[in-house]
């Protein structure tokens, strides 16, 4: 180790903290919160808006607000948040120092100047353009600027946390092993945000150059093809980032191990390998994109890629399941689950984040990423029911649950009013919950997204939708109140934790923050030789909707148009 | 634990979990059952959309559109004055999208099939036939030929889905099938 008094060893946890590296995790992250608030408060006023009853924003403002609150949460809140992952998950777990904290001053500078500048540009009114931007529509100039600078910070955040993994290995700070589970599952989220962010600068450095009149055309299918390689890619970071997330929530909440190293790895590897370059399931009915392509890309013949979310979904559980047993919750099938910690807002955000990303994310992406189902579903109201419920559901859900673990060890803070605390990840999940379902309903009813009035209001023809999707347009509003709700108490908590919570200072506290590792092996738990058979049933269910929701869809296809 | 090195340091030897393995396993099978769905459809299913696209620019295709529209005009609707066009079964019909509006109204007969040809005049554009929804991105620069066959009658709006700017709520359109 290169310098002692550089690190400082948590008392409740054991974990040693570079202090650069800290300093940098404390900033980015608080950084990203800050534009979740933002782009929170620009949620309430969208969601108020799509609700027809109240119908809150004129047309420009919802547009305007609808492109900074994607680019806010979507890209901002999340890649600062990841950022402090990566630090984390490299400098803290390897106990090592970070790579040129230097460079990483910069890149989180660049970052900070790429997001108020893409900010100012949208709240400026001329670059109402939606987060994809696409051609030919066109924004100003610094809007792009703002975005470019952003990722060629987040960018050098890369390189600086491989740069850690470096120095880790060559002064053996972790011993001469392999890297924790959890850092390989952020190397995977690395790995893939390098691809990303080349693909980002390869199709907006040209549109900047574009909108400054030195590029005289950009083809608007190339546009599409490349921006979502870039847009489709950023989903894969968040989800490998997650489920690293859960790994360590699992870990810290009940000393768990992974089921076998092997599997999980191997998962984490099949993002890298099957992650869908030029993602087509953006472009399933472009025109001009063939059909084999299409579907050769979705799935790489076999959907591996979704096979290894698959498997997460059986080994985090799986891992909390055979911990719980080894402490003796080992009756039936469920003593393991039924007297898990569920006031504890970090495992009940992690295991809300599970059942939301996997059930409603999970399911509903898969079925509308099929070729030929996707035309019954592209651009309509479903597909930011979907997203909302991995990007919400699954990693900000996730991301919270963690924030609450991380501020007594990182800021050493109490987190306030622990009551509400252990409330909140049900506020928030339930209202999420609720929004991306009843979305979801109101797409398949044809309700469409980006859309400000679905009465027409001016138009010359007209068309009337059942009012049915009136009343889930309704309860979507509701969910948004609840939601906003939610994910409000967060931030008032986590910031005055911050400001003001109980210090812990420097002295082991009696209530333990980290659990002890349970024993290594399976042996002596489960219900007839099988180890986990909850987790089992658990993942049957899962498989059995998956199915059915699968066929239904293919059903409702086949009783539209014939197209061919 | 997943936060330290693995305690096993040769954890790729040791052997896999039985649950986990069957679920690798049920997991590949299900993976493999989805992606032989596609293909299987393209045999076997009624909505498949072709991959017949040509570019154009949006001078060429208005002339298409006029063309259709001056040969098979029944009668003119709104107080636009929208031609409404009733093209023979099996032909050609063009739709073109643009700020903010679908042109022209067409008229179709159930159970008859159509070379539907979309293309847009300025920005991005998402054709939404409802309340069938049938969803399309239709795209300037290019023009995207569909096999259409109507197989309910009434009639039909085509929203926009893909948001073109500020009167997006205002582009509508409209199908007619007898
Ligand atoms: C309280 C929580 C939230 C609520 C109530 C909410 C609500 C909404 C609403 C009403 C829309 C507009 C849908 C449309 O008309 O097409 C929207 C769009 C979107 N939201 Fe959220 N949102 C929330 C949190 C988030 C978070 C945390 C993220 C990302 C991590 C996110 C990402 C997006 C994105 C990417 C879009 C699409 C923007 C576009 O179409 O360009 N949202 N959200
Ligand atoms: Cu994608
Ligand atoms: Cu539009």
């Amino acid at each position: 180790m290169a310098n002692t008094a550089e690190f400082r060893t948590c008392p409740d946890t054991g974990l040693q903290f570079h202090r650069p590296a800290e300093t940098l995790m404390k900033l980015n992250a608080v950084a990203g919160v800050v534009f979740l608030l933002l782009g929170g408060v620009l949620a309430l006023l969208l969601g108020l808006t799509r609700w027809p009853k109240y119908h809150l924003l004129g047309a420009e403002p919802f547009y305007m607000f609808l492109t900074a609150h994607g680019i806010n949460v979507l890209i901002f809140w999340i890649i600062f948040f990841e950022i402090a992952v990566l630090y984390f998950t490299s400098s803290t777990l390897l106990k090592c120092r970070l790579a040129t904290p230097r460079w990483a001053w910069l890149g989180f500078i660049l970052m900070v100047v790429g997001s108020v500048t893409t900010n100012v540009a949208v709240f400026q009114g001329n670059s109402s353009v939606m987060m994809t931007s696409y051609v030919p529509m066109s924004a100003e100039p610094a809007f792009y600027l703002g975005l470019i600078l952003f990722a060629v910070g987040a960018l050098i955040g890369c390189f600086v946390f491989l740069g850690t993994l470096v120095i880790a290995r060559a002064e053996r700070t972790y011993g001469d092993g392999s890297i924790p589970l959890v850092t390989f599952g952020a190397l995977t989220a690395c790995i893939i945000a390098i691809f990303t962010i080349a693909s980002g600068a390869i199709i907006l450095i040209p549109t900047l150059l574009w909108k400054l009149g030195l590029v005289s055309h950009i083809d608007p299918l190339m546009y599409r093809v490349i921006w979502w390689a870039f847009g489709h890619s950023s989903q894969q970071i968040n989800v490998a980032a997650h489920i690293a997330v859960w790994y360590a929530i699992a870990a810290v909440v009940f000393g768990a191990k992974p089921l076998s190293e092997k599997v999980s790895r191997m998962a984490f590897l099949l993002y890298i390998l099957f992650l869908q370059l030029a993602s087509a399931h953006h472009i399933l009915v472009d025109p001009g994109v063939s059909s084999e392509w299409k579907i050769f890309n979705t799935s790489y013949a076999m959907y591996l890629a979704v096979m290894a979310s698959m498997i997460h979904g059986l080994t985090v559980p799986g891992a909390i399941e055979a911990a719980q047993r080894k402490r003796g919750f080992n009756k039936g099938l469920f003593e393991w689950l039924r007297k898990a910690p569920w006031s504890n807002p970090s495992f009940s955000g992690m295991f809300l984040s599970l059942l939301i990303f996997g059930f409603l994310g999970g399911i509903s992406g898969v079925v509308m990423g099929t070729e030929q189902i996707n035309i019954i579903i592209h651009n309509t109201l479903y597909v930011p029911g979907h997203f909302h419920a991995t990007v919400v559901g699954g990693t900000t859900l996730a991301f919270m649950a963690l924030t609450y673990w991380l501020v007594p060890v990182l800021f050493r803070r109490d987190i306030v009013l622990p009551k509400l605390a252990s409330w909140q990840p049900y506020l928030f999940g339930i209202g999420m919950t609720g929004f991306s379902l009843f979305m979801m309903g109101a797409g398949t009813l044809g309700i469409p997204r980006r859309h400000w009035d679905i009465s027409f209001s001016g138009a010359l023809l007209n068309h009337q939708f059942p009012e049915t999707a009136y009343l889930l347009l309704g309860l979507v509003g509701i969910s948004t109140i609840l939601a906003v709700l939610g994910g409000g108490l967060f931030v008032l908590q986590i910031v005055a934790s911050i400001l003001f919570g109980k210090r812990r200072g420097e002295v082991k506290s009696a209530v333990p923050i980290i659990a002890a590792p349970v024993a290594d092996g399976l042996k002596g738990i489960g219900i007839g030789g099988v180890a986990v058979p909850g987790t089992l049933v658990l993942a049957l269910v899962f498989l059995i909707s998956f199915v059915l929701y699968y066929f239904v869809n293919w059903k409702y296809l086949s009783q539209v148009w014939g197209l061919s | 634990m997943s936060l330290t090195p693995p305690s096993e340091r040769l954890w790729w030897k040791e052997p896999i979990e039985r649950v986990e393995l069957l679920w690798v396993g049920l997991a590949l099978l299900w993976a493999l059952i989805m992606f032989v769905m596609m293909p299987y459809w393209h045999i076997y299913g009624k909505q498949n959309l072709s991959n017949e696209a040509y570019r154009t620019t949006p001078e060429q295709f208005s002339k298409k559109v006029d063309a259709m529209v001056e040969k098979y005009t029944v009668r003119k609707e709104t107080a636009r004055g929208y031609p409404v066009v009733a093209p023979p079964a099996g032909s050609d019909v063009y739709l073109l999208g643009r700020l903010w509006e679908w042109y022209p109204i067409l008229e179709l007969e159930k159970g008859k099939k159509y070379r539907l040809h979309l293309s847009s005049m300025d920005w991005q554009h998402g054709f939404s036939l409802q309340p069938e929804n049938i969803n399309v991105q239709v795209i300037p620069g290019y023009e995207m030929v569909i096999t259409v066959t109507p197989n309910k009658t009434g009639e039909f709006a085509i929203v926009c889905n893909e948001y073109c700017g500020i009167n997006h709520h205002q582009m509508l359109g409209r199908i007619y099938v007898k």
